[in-house]
């Protein structure tokens, strides 16, 4: 093959968004290397993995069929992606950034004397692969030295995936040898941990606080501001796993994803898995005493300032104007 | 049940608020003048070790294992003044010229000869963000692994842990052990190290190997080639003047330019 080989995460219900973006991001490296890009994806006979693209459809999908790959296991799909990478020796495999990606790709990548440039934002030529350090406080490019397939996961949301709608593309079914006794891990059912009783995912007005805030004993001022808003109160994750706020307000990758007309980001730094569960705000307003913060690469309205004089100046003036 | 041996590979990493710069061959931040501290997962990955140790109640062993320069050592000391009770120093001067697996080979080196009954990570580091590092290591210890753990518990088989999933999600998974483990932040309430904590970590021991020893460098898989600044999505509006002049703005632009209030 010598391609791009992209992933498809889901098993029966069709494509994921997660998916196209993948395949966005694969049409891009294809459009500096020129290679054909084929699709792969762990499914049954009767699902339909592939059912629609968004864009062109690849030129051929990989349907990985076993019974032991019912249930996800790293063990499982290393055995299997390994079989098909060797079979197909694509030049790249691309994947998305998700938590069962990263979960089994470090361990595929190394089975082939490889590391996985994990996390990729933007692709340039060369190609050159782009993900942030420092928590979005700077960016890396990173090159591939050839020899060896290279392994890559795209950060969700970062390539948009456009075109009209393409059709279906021939479905090749591979079965990989897996034998049980190589399976080592036995998962068990997800479930949620919290009672969900507040519905951020409807407020319309959110003020969000982050570890700016030092302590819990200084979350009134944040209460302030919210309630002269009307608005709910939210966190990022720190807040939370400090038992400041309860998880349920925890807002991003594993807390919920909001979509309010105005966010408020108090003392938030602007990490990946905070900002994707605000991206859908109408408007996003920043305070934060760092100005390089990247939380300010995403807002819309933003005050550098210590939130501690800001935030009961901003109530103030909130109070006022009604 | 034989005594348990817990190793915890944490990281040294720029202290969050420290002001970043990018070095002159644009190929990492520049160093000098940097504070650091424990990789905050890395941290967590700790506290969930001296809990296994403590719960277990026999003679088990914590020891925690860095790869890095000179100053790594610091960060281990406070490792061992919050229970641990020796350290490891791989000492490595070029870190960041070295990709995951390069990193991990490291680590592997040095855990292997242990013979652990469980090992740590901390599911990210702050700086690379690779989230990779303790999966590799699985691999090359021949291990099964789990990734984003917040709680695991010793059982009569292994280990019964339980896997953050994305929006609130939660599993449990049962694994053999030995086994690597990439703790996730949040799982437990993290302990302060005493004074005679901090007073016992002096004289407990910290063994250095040095990198070069622990086998022939390969060719790198991936390479780090350029550090740059990130560049805006969007043109933000930035109000200034004193907290009463900027708030005052940002009301008038919200109520009606923004149309949200
Ligand atoms: C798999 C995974 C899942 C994750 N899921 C989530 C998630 O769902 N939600 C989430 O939020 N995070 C999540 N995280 C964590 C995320 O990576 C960040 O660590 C986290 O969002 C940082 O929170 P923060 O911005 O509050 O803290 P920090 O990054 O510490 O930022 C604090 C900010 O406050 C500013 N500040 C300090 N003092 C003041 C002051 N006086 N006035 C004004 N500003 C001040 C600082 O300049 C800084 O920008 C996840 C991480 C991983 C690896
Ligand atoms: N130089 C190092 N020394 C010790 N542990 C490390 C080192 N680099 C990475 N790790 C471990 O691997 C985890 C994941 O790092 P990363 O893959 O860089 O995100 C960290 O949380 C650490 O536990």
């Amino acid at each position: 093959m010598s391609g791009i080989l992209v992933v498809q995460e889901a098993r029966k219900d069709g494509n994921t968004r997660a998916f196209q973006e993948t395949l966005a991001a694969g049409r891009v490296l294809a459009g500096y290397t020129g290679l054909e890009i084929e699709a792969a994806g762990v499914g049954d006979s009767n699902s339909n993995l592939f059912a629609e693209f968004i864009g062109p459809p690849p030129a051929a999908a990989h349907a990985i069929e076993h019974p032991l790959l019912s249930r996800y296991t790293s063990d499982g799909y290393v055995l299997a992606f390994e079989q098909l990478i060797r079979k197909l020796q694509p030049a790249y495999a691309v994947f998305p950034h998700s938590y069962q990606a990263r979960d089994f790709v470090p361990r595929l990548a190394t089975r082939f004397s490889q590391a996985l440039i994990s996390d990729v934002t933007a692709i340039e030529s060369g190609p050159a692969f782009v993900r942030q350090l420092f928590q979005g406080k700077m960016n890396a490019v990173y090159r591939h030295p050839g020899g060896g397939p290279c392994f890559v996961s795209i950060q969700s949301g970062a390539f948009r995936p456009d075109g009209t709608s393409g059709g279906v593309t021939t479905i090749d079914h591979f079965t990989p040898e897996i034998d049980a006794a190589q399976i080592r891990t036995r998962p068990g059912d997800p479930f949620r941990a919290s009672a969900q009783t507040v519905d951020l995912g409807s407020a319309q007005r959110i003020v969000g606080v982050g570890r700016g805030i030092k302590d819990a004993a200084n979350l009134p001022l944040v209460q302030d501001l919210a309630s002269a808003l009307g608005a709910e109160l939210a966190a990022s994750r720190p807040i939370c796993d400090n038992g400041w706020l309860p998880m349920e307000r925890q807002v991003g990758s594993s807390g919920q994803t909001v979509a309010p007309k105005l966010y408020v980001a108090a003392g938030i730094s602007g990490a990946i898995q905070h900002l994707v569960g605000i991206k859908g705000s109408q408007c996003i307003v920043a305070i934060n005493k760092d100005r390089d913060a990247p939380i300010f690469e995403v807002a819309d309205y933003g005050i550098a300032g210590d939130l501690f004089e800001v935030l009961p100046a901003l109530t103030a003036a909130v109070k006022k104007a009604k | 049940m034989t005594d348990m041996k817990i190793i915890v590979a944490i990281k040294q990493v720029p202290e969050r608020d420290a002001p970043l710069r990018i070095d002159s061959a644009a190929q990492w931040i520049g160093e000098s003048g940097l504070r650091y501290a424990m990789n905050e997962p890395d941290a967590y990955a700790l506290e969930e070790a001296l809990r296994l140790k403590e719960s277990a109640g026999t003679e088990g062993e914590v020891v925690a294992v860095s790869a890095g320069p000179e100053r790594v050592g610091t960060t281990l000391r406070e490792a061992l003044a919050k229970g641990a009770d020796r350290a490891i120093h791989i000492v490595c001067g070029d870190l960041a010229s070295r990709d995951a697996l390069a990193v991990a080979r490291l680590l592997a080196a040095a855990i292997q000869p242990e013979n652990p009954s469980l090992v740590l990570t901390g599911l990210q580091s702050e700086d690379l963000g690779q989230g990779q590092t303790g999966v590799i290591l699985a691999e090359l210890l021949g291990l099964p692994h789990a990734s984003l753990i917040v709680q695991a518990e010793m059982t009569a088989t292994g280990l019964k842990v339980k896997r953050e999933l994305e929006e609130g999600w939660f599993q449990f998974i049962e694994l053999p052990a030995p086994a690597v483990l990439t703790i996730q932040s949040g799982g437990n309430k993290l302990r302060y190290a005493t004074l005679m904590g901090i007073k016992r970590a002096k004289t407990k021991p910290v063994r250095t190997l040095a990198a070069a020893d622990l086998g022939l460098a390969s060719a790198p898989a991936v390479i780090l080639d350029q550090v740059t600044l990130p560049q805006k999505q969007k043109s933000t509006q930035m109000l200034s003047g004193s907290a009463e002049e900027a708030a005052a703005a940002l009301v008038e632009k919200l109520k009606f330019e923004a149309k949200v209030l």
